[in-house]
């Protein structure tokens, strides 16, 4: 507990600066994965981080030592040269994309495992710290790692910053972008650098296996919270820094845990929550909206059966009331009369049900809805009028005002609608309602 | 490095790696050829990631290392991946690659934790998923009549055999539902389950390889051997046997490349199958880059020799030649090349056409003029819009194609008014 306290009031200055040097990494991961996301290159960076390790390892033969900049400079190397792969197979050879990049990936990812085997029998040398950059150790950083992690961040922001009208136009107009020629190639030339970019300075912190997880993730929950670019940005951004953040604090707090399988956990937890609860795309609210919608769609439905039941009683019909009961459950229609009461659009008295005044004109207005549609459907789609009653039932719910406005101008002007607010039914009521028991 | 490896005298533990490297490729790589086919490669990568979680939860659930139990949470969360993947996309209308590293690397994640909190006592450690114990397989071991036989390698030859009689099985299903999925539909087969099945298999196969192999090696081998395959061949029968022989020549010469360096074997191997790739990508007879940059080459040559012959069969009528552009490397070659062929001879330092490059030379101006006059007459382009498509189109005419412009068009004059040169042939002179 007292680690805890520690950790979160920062007490300690190396766990101040490490956990800034992730909130910045996640921030810059985010922003840059949500274009690689847009761009549909999401997995080339899954790519990037899996050969960026033959990449540390080559540094080390190189370099002989536990160097962090000679580390981050070979793997950035290596994950450019994996890109130019991706792209040289998928441009030259059958071999599509995700081939190419599965290739790319596990061939580079061999060669670093393979090296990684030598380093450690080498007698003069130790691990080297390797392991760390395989699932992450962000506490294992000292101040100068996170110094250089900060700089190359800021410079990948800010060339994000600058390029940003391009990149917009990269993602979201790919037809017009490929009319620029030349500048494209060098576009997503820049967009797959920083991708490298990001992939490498994540790789001490969360490790090569999962630091796609910090590019993908707070890119896609995102982009459940607004469609406009700058605020899928920056909502990204603040993903990530949060991923990063909670993902270290965790790895700090309990030593067996290393940062990567946290930092993508706690990610992962981000993307739930935005699928289930973003406001407008969540799937939450996506629940909510059928659910009104359905429940209105029946109301509705049951007033407009209402109103019409009217017309046949008040035109002598029989037994109208039998005709409900052809199509309608007695649980539905009980549902329906609960929820219309509810709302005072009928009034139940004794076994009766009656329409109330604000029924009343709520019906209308369907039936006037149904009914234009219909017209509209027999004069300008030369249907017949048998058939459009079920066309009508789907659509009377839905039809703005606009619509019904420029629907009755239209009828009205060729004469097809008589003085009334809502017209007569054009097909007889028994036939449509047998094709409708029918369908 | 080359002395090396003939200073390696391979003993019976190699061999027992190289076997189970093999079986596993054979195993994963039959299979892998529908991945790439279907273009869903990722999908195996994905997989091979997210069935950790599985193993860690059927490890930590019923608290032995039993294959049994291992293969059931590791095929339900294989499967859970892919429902997953497409779940996300769907809901979330999140682009397919992305919804797949959501989901893969969240359950990869998730394993890896339940393994470092589950495993303080047990030797299930994260190393050991990515690089496997196969430098190792020789030291569990069963006995199978009399011969001691590595526990993995047993494992592995039961699923390369499943997987093999499986594919050979279904082999009709598989196909159509790989290359012709609306038609699959509409004959009735399942595309889901045989999708699912696939995906199983998969999943399943990762699981055998993953403790002799580890999940690099399984990727790579899933991959790589139905992607080399697939540059050479487009018979899918002749593919899978292909991606079986690349993953065992691998196997071989990963181990060696192994032994060679002190490198990891699962590493060296994937290495091989990237060596193997990288030589089917540059010299597959048919979509090679050097085949095609070689037939590249000679199409270029063919058109420059052509020029140069149409040129000179210009300058013998008395006129310019059409193309005024200076002489490059290629036309040098090509005008070598002409006086190789007897085409063209060379007097007083002047190139002039011999009765063998004259008609060579006749017969290209004639599909020349004809399909300038052709366009003239049948398309109405104007006079000036004439030579540029003609001067693209003559090296592509055929016989067949000039006697057919030559009834349709019935003229002898081009529309510049210059003389369509007759078919001499068709006269009987030679």
């Amino acid at each position: 507990m007292s680690d805890f306290l520690r950790l979160i009031t920062l007490q300690d200055p190396n766990t101040r600066v490490v956990l800034l040097g992730v909130a910045l990494l996640g921030a810059v991961c985010g922003v840059v994965g949500a274009f690689a996301v847009l761009r549909r290159r999401a997995l080339v960076g899954d790519a990037v981080a899996h050969a960026s390790l033959p990449g540390v390892c080559a540094a080390y033969f190189v370099v002989g030592d536990r160097n962090f900049a000679a580390f981050l400079l070979g793997a950035l190397v290596f994950g450019l040269l994996a890109v130019l792969c991706i792209t040289l197979i998928r441009n030259h050879t059958r071999i599509k994309e995700d081939a190419a990049i599965g290739t790319v990936l596990s061939v580079f990812f061999g060669l670093g495992i393979g090296m990684s085997r030598m380093i450690q029998n080498d007698p003069a040398g130790s691990r080297a710290g390797l392991d760390g950059f395989l699932f992450g150790k962000a506490a294992g950083m000292v101040r100068q790692d996170v110094l250089l992690i900060a700089g190359v961040a800021t410079a990948a922001l800010l060339l994000v910053v600058i390029l940003y009208k391009e990149l917009k136009l990269l993602c979201f107009d790919r037809e017009f972008a490929g009319s620029l020629g030349r500048r494209v190639v060098l576009l997503d030339l820049a967009l797959m650098t920083l991708i490298c970019l990001c992939t490498v300075i994540g790789l001490p912190a969360v490790g090569a296996v999962l630091v796609v997880a910090l590019l993908i993730v707070p890119a896609a929950a995102a982009r459940f919270w607004s469609e406009r670019l700058v605020l899928i940005l920056l909502v990204a951004g603040a993903f990530g820094a949060l991923s990063g953040t909670v993902g270290a604090s965790v790895s700090a707090l309990y030593a067996h845990v290393s940062a990567g399988p946290a930092v993508a956990l706690a990610a992962a937890v981000v993307f739930v929550v935005s699928l289930l609860l973003a406001p407008r795309r969540g799937v939450v609210a996506d629940i909510v909206r059928r659910w009104a919608l359905r429940r209105k769609i029946l109301i509705e439905n049951f007033l407009r059966a209402m109103y019409e039941l009217d017309e046949l009683a008040s035109g002598g019909a029989a037994n109208p009331a039998l005709a409900l009961k052809r199509t309608w459950t007695a649980a539905q229609l009980e549902r329906a009369i609960s929820l219309a009461e509810r709302r005072r659009l009928v009034r139940r008295e004794g076994g009766r049900v009656t329409l109330t005044e604000s029924g009343t004109r709520r019906a209308s207005d369907v039936v006037r809805a149904h009914r234009l549609w219909e017209l509209y459907l027999i004069d300008q789609a030369s249907i017949a009028p048998d058939h459009v009653d079920r066309d009508a039932d789907q659509i009377e719910h839905v039809l703005p005002p606009e619509v019904l406005a420029r629907l009755d101008e239209r009828l009205r002007s060729e004469g097809r609608m008589p003085g009334a607010a809502v017209p007569a039914s054009p097909h007889s009521w028994e036939r449509a309602e047998a094709g409708r028991a029918l369908g | 490095m080359t002395a090396a490896i003939s200073n390696l005298s391979l003993h019976a533990s190699d061999w027992w790696t190289i076997g189970t490297a093999a079986v596993c490729g054979v195993a994963c790589g039959v299979p892998g050829v529908y991945l790439v086919l279907r273009r869903m490669s990722m999908l195996g990568d994905a997989i091979s990631h997210a069935i950790l979680p599985g193993l860690a939860a059927a490890f930590l659930f019923f608290g032995t290392r039993d294959v049994l139990a291992m293969l059931a949470g590791a095929m339900a969360t294989g499967m859970l991946t892919a429902w997953l993947s497409a779940g996300v996309a769907r809901l979330g209308k999140v682009p397919e690659d992305a919804a797949m590293g959501v989901v893969f690397t969240s359950l990869f994640a998730l394993g890896v934790l339940l393994i470092t909190l589950g495993s303080r006592n047990v030797d299930l450690d994260p190393g050991c998923v990515l690089y496997g114990l196969i430098d190792a397989v020789a030291l569990d071991t069963r006995d199978v009549l009399g011969v001691a036989v590595p526990r993995s390698f047993l494992i592995l030859s039961v699923f390369a055999v499943l997987n093999v009689s499986l594919v050979g099985v279904f082999y009709k299903e598989l196909k159509i539902v790989s290359f012709d999925s609306a038609l699959a539909s509409a004959l009735g087969f399942r595309s889901g389950v045989v999708h699912y099945t696939l995906l199983a298999m998969i999943a399943a196969t990762c699981v055998a390889s993953f403790e002799a192999v580890g999940s690099i090696l399984v990727v790579a081998m899933l991959i790589v051997p139905g992607a080399t395959a697939y540059l050479l061949t487009d018979r899918l029968s002749r593919m899978l046997v292909i991606a079986a022989v690349v993953a065992c020549v691998a196997a071989f010469a990963g181990h060696l490349l192994a032994l060679a360096t002190g490198a990891a074997v699962a590493g060296a191997v994937s290495v091989a199958l990237g060596g193997l790739f990288a030589g089917a990508a540059l010299f597959s007879p048919r979509y090679g880059v050097v085949a095609r940059a070689l037939r590249r080459a000679a199409l270029a040559l063919r058109i420059r020799r052509e020029d140069a012959l149409a040129n000179l069969y210009r300058a013998h009528e008395g006129r310019a030649a059409e193309t005024r552009r200076a002489p490059g490397l290629l036309d040098h070659v090509a005008a070598w090349a002409l006086r190789r062929q007897g085409l063209v001879v060379a007097k007083d330092g002047v190139s002039a056409l011999t009765d063998a490059g004259l008609a060579r030379a006749r017969t290209l101006i004639r599909s020349h003029r004809l399909w300038e006059t052709y366009l003239a007459e049948r398309v109405g382009l104007p006079a000036d819009h004439l030579h540029d498509p003609a001067h693209r189109v003559e090296h592509f005419i055929t016989d067949e194609l000039r006697g057919e412009l030559a009834g349709d068009v019935g003229t002898d004059v081009d529309p510049q008014g210059r003389e369509i040169p007759p078919d001499r042939r068709a006269e009987g002179e030679p």
